[in-house]
């Protein structure tokens, strides 16, 4: 299919910008962030793009394509129609540095306001733990993540509300997650969850694990859960009655929202 | 124009992979305060691509392994050019830090019983690397990275170091900018250390993401440091090669490991047509021997395809060029076999490869469980480097300490997989640990303003050169580099083709000085291109020259005018630095005798 495409790229930086369009040559099998850098080679030298692996694995290429957060590197361009001009955008939930990088050193930040993970004492005299593969499984999932944050950029608490200083967001919760159920965890993160990180803004609508490159089951089994143990140890005497008249998980994290 | 931010730090790290990251850790727990500099964001360094494993013989799985057994393989594999010393300290100290991770967070996958499970791989005599599916590297990036920030360290994102900044031989600092907006930095360090990776972006056909160009090691060289065994790239035996879009990414030896086997197109397993007789005793000699050993069978010998990379890798050049290859020049690499061999099979593959599952899905529309994939051999891994003290992890210059891919020695003439994870530990924290310690009894360094003030001058000539007839692109250069690099100094090389290889060095250096940038200095890939691209053409060089050098073939270094290993060869490495006059000179220096015992634990070995 050598033939060539249109891809309609935001340019500019925190003061201004707009849409540009480039042509690119398509050949078997590229993606999104071939394009990009065929564009940048030949036509826009100074086109700022972050990249790493190429692979899924870094995290580090997440933009907006056709209006859908996603990786570029594993966006392929057969899956996308090409009759029409492919819109590449920045994140739209952080600040424009310029181009198609944002400022996602909030994330960062956020995360360090996690309580670290602080292991019991060692069982064997070595030094080292036993644990049973079962017992890790749960939190391997959430290990996985590659810190694209494409969660936090379509979770609408940060991307319409702005609010970053209550509001820490479904990949730190993923985090606080696979510290919390971490079966050599001592540590408590319950109190942070609700006061500092505010975990009740979320109204579980999913659109994070929708996202999610990692196939991260982040609401039903990060974010729900910790919300029961926030109920469970933070009694709440409204939430408690609901939680047993539904006795369903999900209604009775939903009333924290 | 040279105004620039200052920054004090006891020890300044360069690099954030896992030879930074835990270099970090351990300067801070020894109390100095630390700044760690880095090209990408945090967490996203090269490690991250990592999927085999760890190599550390805790002997979970096989009780027979112990650091005697890890250190002849390691010798073995690196065909005894490798730096002993480190060899010993590394088969030593890997379990130990391995798993010290643990207690940091790191949930690697289990044995029945509970602990750290560990699985076969290339050139390791026993089930040695403890892994997490096939993300070991994640793992452990993620694992580090989640301690540093909670320790007293300033991480600079995005930055690039241009150079080292120097009082007298001693390096005391380093000069930069901030990639994002353009502004320079001034990083003074009582003690530096560098961990930034390796040199695969001088080539075509990379495993390697955009940050592996050197930087380390052409700042090293330029501050007096030496090089040593650059002749030694590694080339993975097994890359995607189609679609072209994807060619060189990875596909981990663990899928091997599993038990997957390469065919040509004939269907024929040709690794069996030729085991090296050093191997001959520790490889299968039939299929079904070599599948029993895949499945844990201890009294079973290792399939083929399990002997060294450097090896698997000439193999598959055989066979492409002999017109055995695939459609598109590789090989078949095929794990659905096994389905004639376990139950579930399909499941077993996902939950062992997910992320090899996933890739192969997503980018090449083929799913493994079901179909053969098709590979060849990439541009991995630098076994060579910066010239290190091997206890100390310190260079040849004095106060700047370098760990991780971008230092030499540990890997001899050819690295076996597993031994980088472990190499990123262990040397990281010997680093850390000897840094941190030159810090406290040495006070900060004078530094010159006028050095700077060159530094920064140099870095932005590509912005106020006129635009001529003669300008030049930074994309351009690089890929004629990778070109000539990937043709003529890859997995076979000739006197011939390296020389004429050096003139094109010689001819890219000079068009180099011409380079021409637009834009400003806000995040500008243009800019960022054409200042690697300098770091590019001090390693490309110095590969060339000690390749030439190098008449036999050992290791990841195959003449094809030389094609047989000399003795006198053997007793030596390559080592480069920048001659008086400013040329890139080669010499030969000897290795140093090694003592009696740890001869010994080879002679028993063999
Ligand atoms: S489920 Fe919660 S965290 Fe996820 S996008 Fe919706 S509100 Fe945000
Ligand atoms: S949880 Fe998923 S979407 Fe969110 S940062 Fe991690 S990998 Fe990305
Ligand atoms: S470049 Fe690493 S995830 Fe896309």
């Amino acid at each position: 299919m050598n033939s060539s495409a249109t891809f309609r790229i935001w340019r500019g930086d925190a003061q201004a910008g707009e849409f540009r369009d480039y042509q690119a040559e398509i050949s078997e099998g590229m993606v999104v962030l071939d394009a990009v850098h065929q564009i940048q080679a030949r036509q826009a030298n100074d086109l700022a793009v972050r990249w790493n692996c190429k692979a899924g694995k870094c995290g580090s290429c997440s933009a907006e394509i056709n209006g859908y957060p996603r990786l570029m590197c594993m966006t392929r361009l057969n899956d996308l129609p090409l009759d029409r001009p492919v819109m590449i955008q920045p994140l739209h939930t952080f600040a424009v540095l310029k181009d198609l990088v944002t400022d996602v050193s909030w994330n960062f930040r956020v995360k360090k306001t996690v309580k670290r993970f602080a292991p019991r004492p060692a069982d064997a005299p070595d030094g080292t733990w036993r644990m049973a593969q079962a017992d890790v499984e749960r939190i391997q999932e959430f290990r996985k993540c590659i810190e694209c944050f494409l969660c936090q950029d379509v979770c609408h608490v940060l991307r319409n509300h702005q609010l970053m200083d209550q509001f820490a967001g479904p990949r730190n919760y993923v985090y606080a997650a696979s510290l919390e159920m971490h079966p050599l965890d001592t540590q408590n993160r319950l109190a942070d969850l609700k006061d500092r990180h505010g975990i009740g803004y979320c109204n579980i609508t999913k659109c994070c694990t929708k996202v999610c490159p990692e196939e991260i089951h982040i609401t039903d089994n990060a974010i729900i859960p910790l919300k029961e143990r926030v109920v469970d140890e933070h009694y709440d005497p409204l939430a408690m009655l609901l939680g047993r008249l539904f006795s369903g998980s999900r209604n009775k994290a939903n009333t924290r929202a | 124009m040279a105004e620039y931010d200052e920054h004090h730090h006891d020890v300044l790290v360069i690099g954030a992979g896992g030879a930074g990251l835990r270099a970090a850790a351990e300067a801070a727990a020894a109390g100095a305060s630390v700044g760690i500099v880095c090209k990408s964001l945090l967490g996203k360094a090269h490690t991250v691509m990592a999927e085999g494993g760890v190599a550390a013989a805790i002997g979970n799985v096989d009780e027979r392994d112990n650091w005697k057994v890890h250190f002849a393989d390691t010798m073995r594999g690196g065909a005894y050019l490798n730096n002993w010393r480190m060899a010993e300290l590394h088969a030593k100290e890997a379990p130990a830090r391995v798993k010290e991770l643990e207690g940091w967070g790191a949930v690697f996958d289990r044995t029945p019983d509970g602990r750290i499970l560990q699985r076969n791989f290339g050139g390791h005599r026993y089930p040695r690397l403890a892994h997490v599916g096939d993300r070991t590297g994640l793992e452990m990036i993620r694992t580090l990275q989640d301690r540093v920030i909670y320790d007293r360290v300033d991480v600079f994102m995005e930055f690039t170091i241009l150079e080292l900044v120097r009082d007298g031989d001693r390096v005391i600092g380093a000069f930069g900018y901030d990639r994002e907006k353009g502004g320079f930095h001034l990083f003074q360090g009582k003690a530096l250390v560098l961990a930034t990776g390796g040199i695969g972006r001088a080539y075509k056909v990379t495993s390697n993401s955009w940050e592996y160009t050197g930087d380390g090691i052409a700042l090293a060289y330029r501050a007096g440091g030496e090089l040593r065994d650059m002749e030694c790239v590694q080339f993975h035996p097994t890359g995607m090669v189609w679609p072209p879009s994807v060619a060189g990414i990875l596909v981990t030896e663990a899928v091997r490991g599993e038990g997957g086997v390469l065919r040509n197109k004939l269907g024929r397993r040709f690794l069996f047509d030729d085991i090296p007789p050093l191997y001959r005793d520790q490889t299968a000699d039939n299929e079904e021997e070599g599948w029993r050993y895949t499945q844990g069978d201890k009294n079973a010998r290792r399939p083929p395809e399990l002997l060294t990379r450097d090896h698997v890798a000439r193999c598959i050049v055989r066979e492409v060029r002999e017109g055995r290859g695939s459609p598109h020049g590789g090989v078949y690499l095929d794990i659905a076999w096994i389905k004639e061999r376990i139950p579930n099979a399909e499941e077993h593959i996902k939950r062992k490869l997910p992320s090899m599952y996933h890739q192969f899905k997503k980018l090449a529309d083929l799913d493994i469980t079901k179909e053969p994939m098709e590979v060849g051999p990439t541009t991995h891994y630098l076994n060579g480097g910066i010239k290190v003290d091997g206890d100390s992890q310190m260079t040849t210059a004095p106060g700047l300490f370098a760990a991780g891919e971008c230092a030499g020695g540990l890997h001899g003439a050819n690295r076996l997989g597993g031994n980088s994870l472990s190499d990123l530990l262990v040397f990281g924290q010997r680093a850390g640990r000897y840094a941190a310690q030159f810090a406290k009894q040495n006070p900060a360094g004078r530094v010159d303003p006028e050095q700077v003030r060159q530094i920064a001058r140099r870095a932005v000539a590509p912005f106020e050169r006129n635009r001529a007839p003669q300008e030049e692109s930074p994309y351009a250069l690089q890929r004629e580099l990778q070109e000539t690099m990937q043709e003529l100094v890859g997995i076979v090389r000739t006197e011939d083709e390296m020389r004429g290889a050096l003139q094109k060095i010689e001819n890219l250096k000079e068009r180099a000085a011409r380079v021409e940038v637009d834009g400003n200095r806000m995040y500008n890939p243009g800019w960022h291109t054409a200042i690697d691209l300098g770091n590019l053409l001090v390693v490309a060089e110095a590969v060339c020259r000690s390749a030439l050098e190098r008449k036999e073939s050992r290791g990841a270094h195959f003449r094809l005018d030389y094609p047989d290993k000399d003795e006198r060869f053997g007793k030596v490495n390559m080592v480069a630095r920048a001659g008086h006059a400013g040329a890139l000179e080669v010499r030969m220096e000897p290795i140093p005798e090694m003592p009696a015992e740890l001869r010994q634990i080879i002679e028993e070995m063999k």
